[in-house]
C-alpha cells in the first residue's frame, strides 16, 4: 500500500473521536469492548495508553486523541475500545463513541487533501463522501505504526 | 498461484524427509549391506522427484533423478557405497535443500550452480564399476573386478562411524506413527496456550465466586471445572513439547563431515534423545549445540595416530546425552580427546590478561577450566576453519545465560573433556519476583535475582550510604550501587520514608540494587510479547497477566541497568568478546569507579570497591602529627592526604569543608582529599597507559574522557601513612589488639 487514498469498497465499522467521525474497514476490525482495565506502561510513547488482556493477550492500546493530535477527553465518560487486527497482533483504538457500519464505495471515495498535515494524512486511506458528511478512514497499518516510521 | 499452498506442503514434508535422509545416510555407510535403510533412502528421493515432476520443477527434478539412479544401482548391486559416494550423495542432500529454499524464498528453483552437481553425479552413475575398483585397491592384480567380487568389508567406511542407536529408524515404525500424528500450526498452539491461560484466570475467578457462598450443585460443578481446566493446562503444555532429537537429527551428519575434513575418526553416541524440552528452548539452543560439538570434534578429539601415541583407540568418541533433573533438562557433551590442562590455562589467562597472576593462583581447577568462557580467551594453537578464533565459547555462554540456563566444563588432561549444560524445560514460563513501584506491579525475572533486603528505620539511614548524592548499599564487600526503580520509571513515589525493600539483581555480571515500593511474592508466570508500539523499549522483557487477569510487565534487567547508566548502552557481550584489555578477576573488564577532580586532575579514577565513605570534614577538626594531618573520625584517627598538594596545581585551599574520600589500603584507612567529587560511572576502561607520575597507575579513556588512575598504595605509602605491615607493628608495641577498621 506504497499510495494514500487507494480505493475502497465494502463496509466500514465507525466512530468518533473528538467529534470526528472515523472509520475503519470492518475487515480489519475484531471486536468493539466496553470496559477495559488498563495496565499503563511506564516510559511508553504518549499515544500508548496502556495494555490490556484480551483473554490472554496482551493488547496495546491507543489512545486514539493523542494520535490524531486532537485535544484529551473531558467529563467522567470512558473510552470504548476498538480491537483492530494488524500484522502485528491486535491493537485497541481508543475512542468516544461507537457509530454505524456505512456502506463505502469507490465511486464517493476520495484521497486526502494534499495540504493537510503530513503524518495525519498518512494515517489515512482516503474520504468517503456521504450524504452529510465526509468520513475519514484510516489505514490500519500506519495509523498503528507508532514510533515506526 | 493457486499452488502455493501445495508447494508449501511439499517444501515442508521435504524438509523433514531430507533431516532423516542425511541420518540415514551416514547410517547407511557404516551398513552399506542394510537394503530396508537403502530402500527408505530411495523412496525418500523418489518422493521429491514425483512431487517435483508434478509442480513442475525441472531443475531440481534432474537432481533427484540422478540422485535415485544411483541409489537404484546401489539397491540393486550394480554399484557399491564408498566414502566418496556416501558424500556425493549427501552434497545432493544439500544441493536439494539448496533449491527448496530457493523456491521457498523466491518463484524459481535457484541458480544454475547445481549444474556441477548434476554433472557429478552422472559422472558417478556412468562410471558404475569405478568405485569397486578403488575399494579393492589391495587385489591390485584384479583390474576391471566386477562389484560382487569385492567383499563388502573392504568399503567399510573409514570415518565416522555413527554408533546405533534406539531411535535408529525402521520405515516401518515411522509410517506407523505417521497415522497417529498430525501437523500443526505452531501459531494454533501458542493460541490455545493463551486461551487456556485465559481459561484458568476465569476457573480462578469461579473458584472465588463459589467459595463465597453454599451452594451444592454449584460447589460440585466448579470442583469438576477445576480439573478439567488443570488437566487441558497440562496437555496444552505438553503440545509444545519436542524431543531434543529434533536438534541431533543434524549432529551424525555434521560429526561426520568434520570427521572427513579433519581426518579424524570420532564415533558419535547420542543418548536420551527422547527427552523432552519446550520448543522455544529447541530453537534456543541449536545453535550453542552445534557449537560445542565443533568445538569437541575440532580442539577435543585427536587425530588417530595422536590418539594411537596415547594409547588410546584411534577412534575418539563424543557422546551426548540428555536428560531431565530437578525440572531443568541437563545435556552433556563429553569427548575422550585430549582434555585441557588447567596450568596452561591458568598461563593463557594471565597471558592475555584476562585475570592477574595472582588471581591464576588462587583458583580452583575446576575454576580454572571456566576461564574458556572469558571473552577473547582460545587455546586452539591455530585458528581454523571448523570453530573460529575461540571467540565463540563466551558467546555460547552468554546464550545460553540468556535463557535461564548455565554452563560448566570439566577436563582432564589426556581423558577428555566434558561440557554440562543445564537449561530451562521451557522458556513461556519462567519463575518471577512481583514487585510493586508507583502503584504498578512489576515482574522481575528468578534468572536475575540475587537477594532480597528490606530495611526499616536505624538500618536504613545507617545502611544506605551516598557517594556524592548516588545511593549505594553495602553488600558484603561490594558497594552496589541503587537504582530507584521508580525514578527509572519516571512513577510517582508513593514510598513510606521509613522503609526500603531492595531486589539485588544481576545483570551482565553486574549486581546493583533495585529499589522498589514493596516485594510481593515469586510466581510461574507466562511470558507474553509486547506490541511492536514497544518493542523500542528496551527495560521490558514482556507482559503477562496476573491471577486478576491484568497485565503486568516484566522487568528487562539488562535493560534497566542500561538506563539507569550502571550498564552503558548498546554493550553486548559480543563488544565486550572484542576488547583486549586488561581487567582483575574473572569478568572484571568493567570497574566501578569513583571519579573527582583534585590539583590539575579534572578527572582522577579511584576504585569505587577501596571506597569506604565520602564526607565533608570540617577544616578546623584537622590536627596535626608528624606524618601529616589527621582528624578524629569515628573513633579513630584519620589520616589525610590533600591530593591538590601532592598532584600540584589548584586545590580547594580556601574552602571551609574539605571533601573527604575515606579509602581502605591494605589495614588502614585513609581520608583523600579532593577538591570535589565529580562521578561514579561503571565503565569499561579503554586506551589504557601506564604512568611515570609518583602516585598514579597510569591513564585511560573512561567514560568518553581521559581520567587518570590513583595507585592507592603509593598514594598511602607517599604520604607516610601507616601500611599494614607498618601498623600491625604500631599495634603490636602500643597498643596490643586494637582492631582498626574501615568505620562502617
Amino acid at each position: 500500500m506504497s499510495e494514500t487514498g487507494a480505493a475502497m469498497t465494502g463496509q466500514c465499522a465507525t466512530f468518533y473521536v473528538a467529534g470526528r467521525f472515523l472509520g475503519v474497514d470492518v475487515l480489519e476490525v475484531q471486536e468493539v469492548l466496553r470496559e477495559q482495565r488498563l495496565t499503563s506502561v511506564p516510559l511508553a510513547p504518549e499515544v500508548v495508553e496502556g495494555l490490556l488482556n484480551l483473554r490472554g493477550e496482551i493488547v496495546p492500546a491507543l489512545n486514539m486523541r493523542r494520535l490524531l493530535d486532537l485535544p484529551p477527553r473531558e467529563g467522567e465518560s470512558l473510552p470504548l475500545s476498538v480491537v483492530v487486527r494488524t500484522g502485528h497482533g491486535a491493537v485497541s483504538l481508543q475512542v468516544d463513541e461507537i457509530g454505524d457500519v456505512v456502506e463505502v464505495d469507490a465511486a464517493a471515495f476520495e484521497e486526502p487533501p494534499r495540504n493537510m498535515d503530513a503524518k495525519l494524512r498518512s494515517m489515512l486511506r482516503g474520504v468517503q463522501k456521504l450524504r452529510d458528511r465526509l468520513l475519514l478512514v484510516l489505514d490500519i497499518p500506519r495509523t498503528v505504526n507508532v514510533g515506526g516510521a | 498461484m493457486q499452488d502455493r499452498e501445495i508447494i508449501q506442503e511439499f517444501l515442508v514434508e521435504s524438509a523433514e524427509n531430507l533431516e532423516r535422509l542425511d541420518r540415514e545416510m551416514v547410517e547407511l555407510e557404516r551398513r552399506p549391506q542394510d537394503t530396508e535403510l537403502l530402500g527408505s533412502i530411495f523412496r525418500t528421493i523418489h518422493t521429491v522427484k514425483g512431487t517435483c515432476g508434478f509442480l513442475g520443477f525441472s531443475r531440481l527434478g534432474a537432481v533427484t533423478h540422478a540422485a535415485e539412479s544411483i541409489l537404484g544401482e546401489l539397491r540393486s548391486g550394480r554399484m557399491l557405497l564408498d566414502a566418496d559416494l556416501t558424500s556425493l550423495i549427501l552434497d545432493s542432500v544439500d544441493g536439494i535443500r539448496r533449491m527448496l529454499s530457493a523456491i521457498e524464498t523466491g518463484e524459481d528453483e535457484g541458480p544454475v550452480f547445481e549444474q556441477s552437481l548434476l554433472e557429478r553425479l552422472h559422472a558417478a552413475f556412468d562410471q558404475k564399476p569405478q568405485p569397486a575398483v578403488e575399494t579393492a585397491a589391495p587385489k591390485a592384480a584384479v583390474k576391471a573386478a566386477t562389484p560382487e567380487t569385492t567383499a563388502p568389508a573392504i568399503e567399510a567406511p573409514k570415518a565416522a562411524p555413527v554408533a546405533d542407536n534406539e531411535e535408529a529408524p525402521s520405515p516401518h515404525k515411522e509410517s506407523a506413527l505417521a497415522d497417529t500424528t498430525l501437523r500443526v500450526d505452531v501459531n494454533l498452539l501458542d493460541r490455545l496456550m493463551n486461551l487456556v491461560g485465559e481459561l484458568v484466570l476465569t476457573r480462578n475467578q469461579v473458584l472465588q465466586y463459589n467459595a463465597a457462598r453454599e451452594d451444592g450443585a454449584l460447589n460440585a460443578i466448579s470442583q469438576r471445572l477445576n480439573l478439567i481446566t488443570s488437566e487441558l493446562q497440562e496437555r496444552v503444555m505438553k503440545t509444545r513439547m519436542q524431543p531434543i532429537q529434533v536438534v541431533w537429527n543434524k549432529l551424525p551428519r555434521l560429526v561426520r563431515d568434520l570427521a572427513n575434513t579433519l581426518h579424524k575418526e570420532i564415533a558419535l553416541d547420542l543418548q536420551g534423545s527422547e527427552t523432552e524440552l519446550d520448543r522455544t528452548v529447541i530453537e534456543a539452543i541449536r545453535d550453542p549445540l552445534v557449537h560445542m560439538v565443533r568445538n569437541s570434534c575440532d580442539h577435543g578429539i585427536e587425530a588417530p595416530e595422536e590418539r594411537a601415541r596415547r594409547g588410546k583407540p584411534a577412534c575418539g568418541n563424543l557422546t551426548l546425552r540428555a536428560f531431565h533433573e530437578g525440572g531443568q533438562v541437563h545435556i552433556e557433551i563429553a569427548d575422550d580427546g585430549a582434555g585441557m590442562d588447567p596450568a596452561r590455562l591458568r598461563a593463557k589467562a594471565v597471558e592475555r590478561g584476562l585475570i592477574t597472576p595472582a588471581r591464576a593462583e588462587e583458583i580452583s581447577d575446576r575454576a580454572a577450566f571456566n576461564l574458556v568462557f572469558l571473552p577473547g580467551f582460545s587455546t586452539a594453537a591455530a585458528v581454523t576453519s571448523i570453530s573460529g578464533r575461540g571467540v565463540g565459547m563466551d558467546v555460547l555462554r552468554t546464550n545460553i545465560e540468556r535463557i535461564g540456563g548455565a554452563v560448566d566444563l570439566s577436563s582432564a588432561p589426556g581423558r577428555g573433556t566434558t561440557v554440562h549444560v543445564r537449561i530451562p524445560l521451557t522458556l513461556a514460563i519462567i519463575p518471577g519476583l512481583l514487585v510493586k513501584a508507583g502503584g504498578e506491579r512489576f515482574v522481575i525475572p528468578q534468572l536475575n535475582l540475587h537477594e532480597l533486603i528490606r530495611l526499616e528505620g536505624d538500618a536504613l539511614r545507617t545502611r544506605i550510604e551516598y557517594v556524592h548524592s548516588t545511593p549505594v548499599f553495602r553488600s558484603r564487600d561490594a558497594l552496589l550501587p541503587l537504582i530507584d526503580l521508580n525514578k527509572v520509571l519516571r512513577l510517582p513515589a508513593l514510598r513510606n520514608p521509613e522503609e526500603a525493600s531492595i531486589a539485588i539483581v544481576q545483570a551482565e555480571n553486574r549486581r546493583f540494587g533495585l529499589v522498589v515500593d514493596a516485594i510481593c511474592d515469586t510466581q510461574e508466570i507466562v511470558v507474553k510479547p509486547l506490541g511492536q508500539q514497544l518493542k523500542e523499549l528496551n527495560c521490558y522483557a514482556g507482559a503477562t497477566i496476573m491471577g486478576d487477569g491484568r497485565v503486568a510487565l516484566i522487568l528487562d534487567v539488562p535493560g534497566v541497568a542500561q538506563r539507569s547508566g550502571i550498564l552503558a548502552a548498546g554493550e553486548s557481550s559480543a563488544r565486550e568478546a572484542a576488547g583486549g584489555e586488561t581487567g582483575t578477576g574473572e569478568g572484571g573488564e568493567r570497574h566501578s569507579l569513583l571519579l573527582c577532580r583534585a590539583g590539575r586532575f579534572a578527572r582522577l579514577a579511584i576504585p569505587l570497591a577501596r571506597v569506604a565513605r565520602l564526607e565533608k570534614i570540617s577544616r578546623n577538626l584537622i590536627e596535626q602529627t608528624a606524618e601529616g594531618d589527621v582528624v578524629q573520625y569515628r573513633g579513630t584517627v584519620l589520616p589525610l592526604v590533600p591530593l591538590a598538594g601532592m598532584f600540584g596545581g589548584g586545590s580547594g585551599e580556601d574552602a571551609e569543608l574539605l571533601q573527604v574520600v575515606v579509602v581502605g589500603t591494605g589495614g588502614a584507612t585513609a581520608g583523600l582529599v579532593v577538591d570535589e567529587i565529580v562521578d561514579i560511572v561503571d565503565e569499561r576502561a579503554t586506551c589504557l597507559r601506564a604512568s611515570q607520575s609518583p602516585g598514579l597507575l597510569g591513564s585511560g579513556v573512561v567514560a568518553g574522557k581521559v581520567t587518570a588512575f590513583l595507585d592507592l598504595d603509593a598514594v598511602a605509602g607517599q604520604a607516610g601513612f601507616a601500611g599494614e605491615t607498618s601498623i600491625a607493628r604500631l599495634r603490636e608495641a602500643l597498643l596490643g589488639e586494637v582492631p582498626v577498621e574501615v568505620p562502617a
